[in-house]
């Protein structure tokens, strides 16, 4: 078990190395510094002179690859590649475009991002857990018949209105709490509940329809068959053996998302002007802060490989059939 | 003399419609391929959302059909200047509405702005009411008390209007399927209406009378009203969702398309080929797969951002410019979604390549290149179109999510993330301005719903583990 996990450690990092080369490229080499200078200043009339200043202000005036004209070692490591790409496999993630420390924000904004993720990650579990179990208690009758084509319906309603129509039913109209913002503490609560109960109300539909074929997998299968044959009720059947074995594609489904929840969700957050990671990339991204899309970039492939990872780790917790080799 | 303005979506949205077309006659003479799609037909709720769906297809080639008009010809020299706009076939089709621009906000069926504003009257005095509105209920003059019954009136003629034309659509499907079951129209009709036919014409015929009605209420209130309200700038919210359509239609299309060939190829030979190929192939698809979608997105767009604005000369129009922004929004939106299909694939054909047919026809000494073509790839063709059509109403909906974050569409283009990113903002206004919202969300939500069940019916058909349930 340690030694696959080793292993799968180290297939993590020729990905990780393909990812840095390949934002490396986007980022300095299909566009050059000069570029992204360009950009930031305003595209016209900029001098070349500003445009150097602020390429050295930023760390961006090095060569791209190989530092010709410095010595011994640190031919290669001054350079934008080492300073910009290798750094980052040490968490050194530097400062962003306007100059604040991306390492710092990041751990400032875990927290928000978690207090949305986490909730919305268990209730929405739980919720679609039941209704998919309703649909396959009632299947074939005309309860699981409206039950897929409502969940159809939910999924075809796109996330950005589940998110405008709740603030504005629930916080606009009935005012029972407040239509976006975060405080620290307790007082966070009364702004989490509302990015919350949507996050999973906009998951329903897409989550209780898929979870509702794994149950039904599991009920054609053999071992039911006995079960019910052995004379079982049918709630004990479902609840006792279906349950349990349909648990296991859930279970191992979420532990894939684990990792990524510390990314939070760009929508959600930024919509309720949640301080977390989501509103972060964005900000990054409508601010054209190349430094930190870049490393988001890399933050969020690491998130994803571990949760990779941990799939299969949890495979061997939840089903003993399997072994890692 | 117009100018016809191909634009690279527009050629690559004509090409899919001739390989469809294509692939429609190409099916009719093959059992095997019609036998699934049959399937798909039998049902209601398939056939239902295929005629939505044909629908938006159809608003979607118009928009696609780009022309400039030629200016005004100054002086006697005979060379043509045109004009910087380029129109659709769609734009000349919905004629005022492109061009029954009002000053700002105005509700549906308005006949008058928004918001107060300081009028000048006659006598020199000035008071703040609500202007009225330049081309909403026009034709009532200052008579704007018979607004109901105007609206109701037409209403009632664009009803009496699908009665008849939904009468005659009965007629020429029945007449049609006289001709080829060789039997009289009137059982025909009886059938029709009794829904005894393997394909639920009754269903579709019902489908098309509500389209039929739709269209003849917008041709009939449009003209008159700005039946969805206008926008910030006065443009006609519903001139202004039609056109998203295409937008919509091209992102849902083309993107899987895009990469579908190198999708199918990487997949297939990597799960034929096994050994370092397999290796090299999962290797890729991993690597992107572990990149976040919408950052990868984002940086892309971003750098295509810099490139245009370092190339501005290089496109004539905006339309060209964002044109090209669409067209790479697709790749890359393919880019980052080819992965599950080349997955899918891999696996299928790591099971194709054990079976029995294949085996023989590897000790028979078939090459490889044709065992790959003629056994493989028809083996996993129903894999490749369940994903193309699963993924559709994903990537509609991924639209209005990029448009959102600023690296969707461009922003001179039509397309419901815009439109729900222009309109978000007004709902903080007192009283509410919904009507944007309501319009991008109503035709998205129709969309993405045909699609969706249409997508489960081709599922059903299709998939073999479904389909002997």
């Amino acid at each position: 078990m340690f030694a696959y996990i080793i292993r799968r450690l180290g297939y993590a990092i020729p990905i990780l190395i393909g990812i840095n080369l390949l934002t490396f490229y986007l980022f300095f080499v299909v566009n050059s510094p000069d570029d992204m200078a360009r950009m930031h200043l305003g595209m016209k009339r900029v001098t070349p002179e500003a445009v150097e200043s602020w390429k050295a202000s930023h760390g961006y005036d090095k060569p791209l690859l190989i530092n010709s004209g410095a010595e011994s070692i640190h031919k290669l490591t001054d350079t934008i590649f080492f300073e910009k790409s290798l750094k980052l496999f040490v968490f050194d993630f530097g400062s962003s475009d306007d100059g604040r420390d991306i390492s710092f924000d990041i751990g400032q904004r875990m927290l928000p991002s978690l207090a949305i993720a986490i909730p919305s990650l268990i209730i929405g579990l739980l919720v679609n857990i039941t209704f998919a179990l309703l649909m396959a208690f009632f299947r074939g009758t005309y309860v699981d018949f409206t039950g897929v084509i409502l969940c159809v319906v939910l999924m075809s309603v796109s996330a950005m209105f589940y998110i405008i129509g709740g603030q504005y039913l629930l916080a606009k109209v009935f005012r029972l709490m407040p239509i976006s913002g975060f405080d620290g503490g307790l007082d966070a609560l009364k702004f989490i509940i509302l990015p919350v109960v949507i996050g999973v109300v906009s998951g329903i539909g897409a989550g209780s329809r898929w979870y509702r074929t794994f149950f039904l997998e599991e009920a054609g299968k053999d071992y039911v068959r006995t079960a019910r044959a052995k004379g079982l009720a049918e709630s004990l059947v479902l609840f006792r053996h279906i349950l349990r074995n349909a648990l296991i594609p859930i279970v191992t489904g979420v532990v894939s998302l684990l990792p990524l929840l510390f990314m939070g969700s760009l929508l959600l957050e930024s919509f309720f002007a949640v301080p977390g990671l989501g509103s972060y990339t964005i900000d990054g991204i409508q601010n054209q802060d190349f430094a930190i899309v870049r490393v988001m970039v890399f933050l969020g492939s690491v998130l994803y490989i571990i949760g990779l990872i941990m799939v299969d780790i949890a495979y061997t917790i939840v089903d003993p059939r399997i072994r890692l080799t | 003399m117009i100018k016809p303005v191909i634009l690279w979506t527009d050629m690559l949205i004509f090409l899919l419609t001739a390989v469809v077309v294509m692939f429609i006659f190409y099916a009719r003479s093959k059992p095997h391929i019609r036998a699934p799609w049959q399937r798909v037909f039998t049902g209601k709720v398939a056939s239902a959302s295929v005629v939505v769906l044909l629908a938006f297809v159809l608003v979607g080639l118009l928009d696609s059909l780009h022309f400039r008009l030629p200016l005004a010809s100054n002086g006697d020299n005979d060379e043509i200047h045109y004009a910087g706009e380029v129109m659709s076939a769609l734009d000349t089709l919905v004629g005022p509405l492109r061009t029954q621009v009002e000053k700002t906000y105005s509700a549906p069926f308005a006949a008058h702005l928004f918001a107060r504003e300081t009028i000048e009257l006659a006598d020199g005095s000035q008071i703040r009411d609500y202007p009225r509105l330049l081309y909403g209920a026009r034709s009532l003059g200052d008579a704007v008390d018979g607004k109901t019954r105007d609206i109701l009136l037409r209403s009632l003629l664009a009803f009496a209007e699908m009665l008849l034309a939904s009468a005659l659509i009965l007629l020429l499907i029945a007449y049609w399927l006289a001709r080829r079951h060789e039997r009289p129209v009137r059982v025909l009709i009886q059938d029709i209406l009794q829904d005894k036919l393997t394909i639920p014409w009754r269903t579709v015929l019902f489908m098309l009378s509500l389209l039929l009605l739709l269209l003849l209420l917008a041709i009939n209130l449009a003209g008159a009203y700005h039946v969805l309200g206008t926008d910030k700038v006065g443009q006609d919210v519903f001139y202004l969702t039609l056109k998203s359509i295409r937008t919509g239609l091209v992102i849902g299309t083309l993107t899987t398309l895009i990469m579908l060939p190198f999708a199918i190829f990487m997949g297939i030979v990597a799960g034929y080929a096994r050994g370092w190929i397999d290796d090299v192939v999962q290797y890729i698809y991993t690597t992107l797969n572990s990149i976040p979608g919408v950052l990868l997105i984002a940086a892309a767009i971003l750098m295509l951002q810099v490139f245009i604005a370092n190339h501005s000369d290089s496109f004539e129009t905006t339309v060209e410019r964002a044109d090209i922004r669409l067209l790479f929004l697709c790749i890359i939106l393919g880019i980052t979604s080819w992965t599950g299909l080349c997955r899918l694939l891999r696996g299928e054909s790591l099971k194709l390549r054990e079976a029995e047919y294949i085996q023989a026809a590897v000790s028979f000494g078939v090459a490889h290149r044709k065992i790959i073509t003629r056994h493989i790839l028809p083996n996993v063709m129903h894999v490749v179109l369940i994903t193309v059509v699963l993924d559709f109403s994903g990537l509609v909906l991924a639209e209005a999510v990029l448009s959102y974050v600023g690296v969707g569409v461009d922003p001179t283009m039509n397309s419901w993330g815009n439109m729900i990113n222009g309109a978000r903002l007004e709902m903080a206004r007192e009283p509410v301005v919904w009507w944007s919202l309501l319009a991008a969300f109503l035709f998205m939500f129709i969309l993405v719903l045909a699609a969706n069940l249409f997508s489960d019916a081709v599922r059903d058909a299709f998939d073999p583990r479904t389909r002997d349930r």
